[in-house]
């Protein structure tokens, strides 16, 4: 007697008709499925295509007049065999310093004020306002707003005004990234030095700015190695020279911009060596990249 | 005046403790100073990059007015100067651009949340896409020079041959030209918009997306249904932000749009953006010329903060939307 | 809730005192005679507009545990954290009466928060070492404060002092946060009484602490009473029974909705545990030991 509900209960489970529980291709729901899995595999796939396209591209034609030769020599002129990119890369490193220079205290103590002085007040909000704003400045906008400031006053094109350029680009990017790492440090750090009767000054310098240097650096490496690459600022406020700096008020060669002024030439020379600073370029930014994530890092496993 | 505690005070034997010196006091009050007005200097810098700009953009204002913006010819010998064809060249080139990144970016996004491969493949695949965002544009363009616009030429002009009535189409690619520009400029968003779809993809709360596994929907299903929609702000405000620095980048598109004044459908014509123009024209620029470069700076300026800031605002209303629903 | 039974009675008032004496000067305002060191007038206290103490009025006697007790939210931390003046930190925080420290309002607009806390140091109820060396978490008070004597031997003295010298002796040039919860709490008590401040403020220091380690730091307390005035708060009433000599008793009645708490009752720890005089002390000594 007992047996047969149960076996009722079966026979009910048995009209659902267990196969279609089975994975079956035709099923048009399984067909979209797969297709569109296909489709977003494409596309990812496609979306790496470039960046090894380029680092490929790199180290094909630029990789072939890596040397000496190529830090230590002037750009040839047109039709000329040879040649380096040693001012280029002498005035991207002198250009970047002094954008460094310019921003690193601005950005490092705007970011303590938005973190620590006037978090909540009015004028951080509008600082930080700004400073989003300047994230989205346009490069070549920084650039017009220094030739129109500087290279006007200063009647030449300099390598200053170059550094001033890249500065304006670097600046967001620091005061963000400090206030978001000194913000990171524990409230009961910060209270620990307060309660040890430190003035906020001193809390800051001592306790909170050690602890959020990590941070605090990784975003000066992310600016440097965006101010290094970058070309629109320049064109117009350090231009290029053929020779040597020697001094800051005139104008410089960059990496950046050499890579501009050659890729248009018809001559193979200096198509290689536009190719040659790209991959010096390149591997100075993912060089600072990698520095700065591992960095990072680091200091978190520590 | 710190010393008015010990003063009155009797002097504990043990204790070593003492109040600030002065020089600890003035330098607390210099410091906080200096940061104060540091953080100033970040918005008088925005106001004084628009004065400067406005300011020198003012003779050409006057000298031009609005024909600035609709006329057609950039015509330095006769001081007549137009940036129509900039102006549609930047929106048209930005519109290809962050629609090629759009679609790639939100695909990839959806294979870095949606468990579509191992959690190892996906930080290789996060690292590429934003090792992308740290090659500088300039590189991007002699790539474009040399690679992309080869590589897309007998494409291009097989469709020009077979299609050619379509506006789209309606000419050949010689060289440089508005699809090349916007395919670079799509890979120069790319990390934008992925990052951002990403974050706000990961945001969707997993309940949500368990409740419509549970009803049965595939993954698919899932995704499409509800996880896209429930995102589709922060993926919009993605697109949006792309959208503004693909508005304002210059050197790939100084290298690769041909620098025409040319109003055209054709992907494969040369145009000019902007950017692009100021890249070009303002080394060698004179006086009156430099004028209506910093009108057509300003334009650009206007454009691009409004595009930022609408872009910033999405984001951040889909930022609180999420935190209220918590 | 008076302090007039409780609270010792100055036996001699400082001619010299300079600070303000209320009015009704009836109660306890000895100017660090003998017995008093820390003389809290507590009218009423706010965080913007919600009032989160008032009347609160008790004198601290010097080189004695006193131990703060009450349900939670009933404003002990708020009352501790005003006699060094941490409260400062929070935005929209006033305070609406007097705290003598020594003979001198704390909270008078000459006074610098920054040289209170110099003299009124504090132990936080999470350990919150620096990040950096425990040597260095050490040193860190002496070279605020200028110190010119020998630091090498200040800092085994401040480890001894907080029964920790010999399990970091050999390490420490280590990070402070590289040691165990209890460590790193007895880390910050050597940090603290390393400059010798006369009053020691501890909150819940052991309520991140296991059973043994919270015996430490008691140990550590009763030894360090001979040097420093000690106020603590606690939700252990086990624990105020073991180590105060003085206990005070806050309270909110938030079942009758309301949320500013006051003093209700203040005396030795005897009295207060075994023979409370109030209601609310009785029922929540009462509720915690039933
Ligand atoms: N920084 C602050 N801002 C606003 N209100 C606060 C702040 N700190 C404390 N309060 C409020 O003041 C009241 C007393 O808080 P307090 O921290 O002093 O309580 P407590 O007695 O120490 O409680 P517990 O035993 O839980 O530590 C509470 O209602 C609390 O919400
Ligand atoms: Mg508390």
């Amino acid at each position: 007697m007992s047996v047969l509900p149960i076996r009722r209960q079966t026979m009910v489970e048995g009209d659902i008709d267990l196969s279609k529980l089975e994975r079956r291709l035709r099923e048009p729901r399984t067909l979209i499925n797969a297709a569109l899995n296909w489709l977003v595999a494409g596309l990812t796939v496609l979306a790496m295509v470039p960046l090894f396209s380029v680092i490929f591209m790199l180290l094909w034609r630029g990789g072939q007049r890596l040397g000496i030769a190529l830090f230590t020599e002037l750009p040839p002129g047109a039709g000329m065999v040879g040649g380096g990119i040693g001012n280029a890369l002498l005035g991207t490193v002198i250009m970047v310093g002094i954008a460094t220079l310019l921003s690193v205290p601005v950005g490092i103590l705007g970011g303590i004020y938005l973190a620590e002085f006037g978090p909540n007040t009015k004028t951080a909000s509008v600082v930080r306002f700004a400073a989003k704003v300047l994230t989205g400045l346009p490069s070549v906008i920084a650039g017009v707003f220094v030739y129109a400031l500087v290279v006007t006053t200063m009647g030449t094109f300099s390598a200053l005004a170059g550094g001033v350029a890249l500065s304006i680009l670097m600046l967001p990017t620091i005061i963000l990234t400090a206030e978001d790492a000194i913000r990171m440090v524990p409230h009961r750090m910060r209270e620990a030095a307060i309660g040890m009767g430190c003035t906020q000054t001193q809390a800051i310098l001592k306790v909170i700015l050690p602890t959020a240097r990590p941070g605090i650096l990784t975003g000066v490496m992310l600016a440097v190695a965006r101010a290094a690459g970058e070309t629109a600022p320049l064109l117009f406020t350090a231009l290029f020279s053929d020779y040597w700096i020697r001094r800051l008020h005139e104008p410089s060669a960059s990496l950046a911009v050499i890579i501009y002024d050659f890729s248009g030439q018809p001559y193979p020379n200096l198509i290689e060596i536009a190719w040659a600073a790209s991959l010096v370029l390149v591997l100075i930014v993912l060089g600072l990249n990698i520095a700065a994530q591992f960095y990072l890092r680091k200091s978190f496993t520590k | 005046m710190s010393a008015t505690l010990a003063e009155h005070t009797e002097p504990a034997p043990l204790s070593i403790s003492r109040p600030p010196t002065n020089a600890e006091i003035v330098w607390d009050r210099f410091f906080r100073g200096a940061c104060f007005c540091f953080a100033w200097l970040t918005i008088l810098l925005v106001v004084l990059i628009i004065w400067e700009i406005g300011k020198h953009a003012f003779p050409a204002m006057q000298a031009q007015g609005l024909e600035f913006i609709t006329g057609d010819k950039w015509d330095a010998g006769n001081n007549k100067f137009g940036i129509l064809p900039e102006i549609l060249g930047t929106l048209y080139s930005s519109l290809l651009g962050v629609g090629i990144a759009t679609v790639l970016g939100v695909a990839v996004a959806i294979v870095l949340t949606q468990d579509f491969v191992p959690p190892i493949l996906e930080v290789f695949l996060k690292n590429v896409i934003e090792l992308l965002a740290a090659i500088p544009s300039v590189v991007y363009g002699l790539w474009g020079i040399f690679v992309v616009i080869p590589a897309i030429r007998p494409a291009a002009n097989w469709l020009h041959e077979h299609l050619g009535e379509i506006p789209l189409f309606g000419t050949r690619l010689s060289g440089p030209g508005m699809l090349p520009a916007a395919l670079v400029l799509a890979i120069m968003v790319l990390p934008t918009i992925t990052a951002i779809s990403r974050d706000s993809i990961a945001a969707v709360p997993p309940k949500i997306r368990e409740a419509a596994y549970g009803l049965g929907a595939t993954k698919w299903e899932t995704i499409l249904a509800v996880i896209l929609p429930t995102s589709s702000r922060g993926i919009f405000g993605s697109v949006i932000l792309g959208f503004g620095r693909a508005l304002g980048e210059t050197m790939a598109l100084a290298m690769l749009v041909g620098n025409a004044s040319n109003i055209s459908w054709s992907l494969f014509a040369p145009g000019n953006t902007l950017a692009a123009l100021l890249a070009n024209k303002f080394p060698e620029a004179s006086r009156v010329e430099i004028d209506a470069l910093m009108y057509a700076a300003l334009v650009l300026l206007t454009i691009t903060l409004a595009v930022n800031v609408l872009g910033t605002w999405i984001i951040m209303r889909t930022a609180v939307d999420t935190k209220g629903g918590r | 809730m008076d302090t007039h039974d409780h609270a010792p009675t100055p036996a001699t008032i400082k001619p010299a005192a300079p600070a303000p004496v209320p009015a009704n000067g009836a109660h306890a305002n000895g100017n660090g005679n003998g017995h008093s060191i820390v003389e809290v007038k507590l009218k009423a206290l706010y965080y913007g507009s919600f009032k989160a103490v008032r009347d609160t009025d008790l004198a601290i006697k010097r080189n004695a545990i006193t131990a703060f007790i009450g349900p939670s939210g009933c404003g002990k931390s708020t009352v501790l954290r005003s006699i060094n003046r941490m409260n400062d930190l929070v935005r929209g925080f006033r305070f609406d009466g007097h705290i003598h420290f020594r003979g001198r309002d704390i909270y008078d607009t000459k006074i610098d928060p920054v040289a209170v806390r110099r003299h009124i140091g504090m132990v936080f109820q999470q350990p919150n070492p620096f990040a950096m060396s425990i040597y260095r978490n050490v040193t860190f008070g002496l070279r605020l404060n200028g110190y010119k004597g020998n630091i090498q031997d200040k800092v085994e003295q401040a480890l001894r002092g907080s029964a920790l010298w010999d399990e970091v002796k050999e390490k420490l040039h280590q990070s402070g946060l590289a040691l165990s919860g209890g460590q790193q709490q007895r880390l910050c008590i050597a940090r603290a009484i390393a400059t010798e401040p006369e009053v020691l403020l501890m909150d819940e220091p052991c309520s991140a602490l296991d059973p043994v380690a919270t015996r430490k730091i008691e140990e550590l307390m009763l030894e360090l009473k001979k040097r420093f005035t000690i106020i603590t708060v606690t939700h252990n009433l086990q624990q105020a029974k073991r180590v105060a000599d003085m206990t005070g008793f806050l309270y909110v009645d938030t079942t009758q909705g309301a949320r500013t708490g006051y003093l209700v009752e203040y005396g030795p720890t005897e009295g207060i545990f075994n023979d409370p005089k109030e209601k609310h002390t009785k029922d929540y000594i009462q509720g915690a030991f039933s």
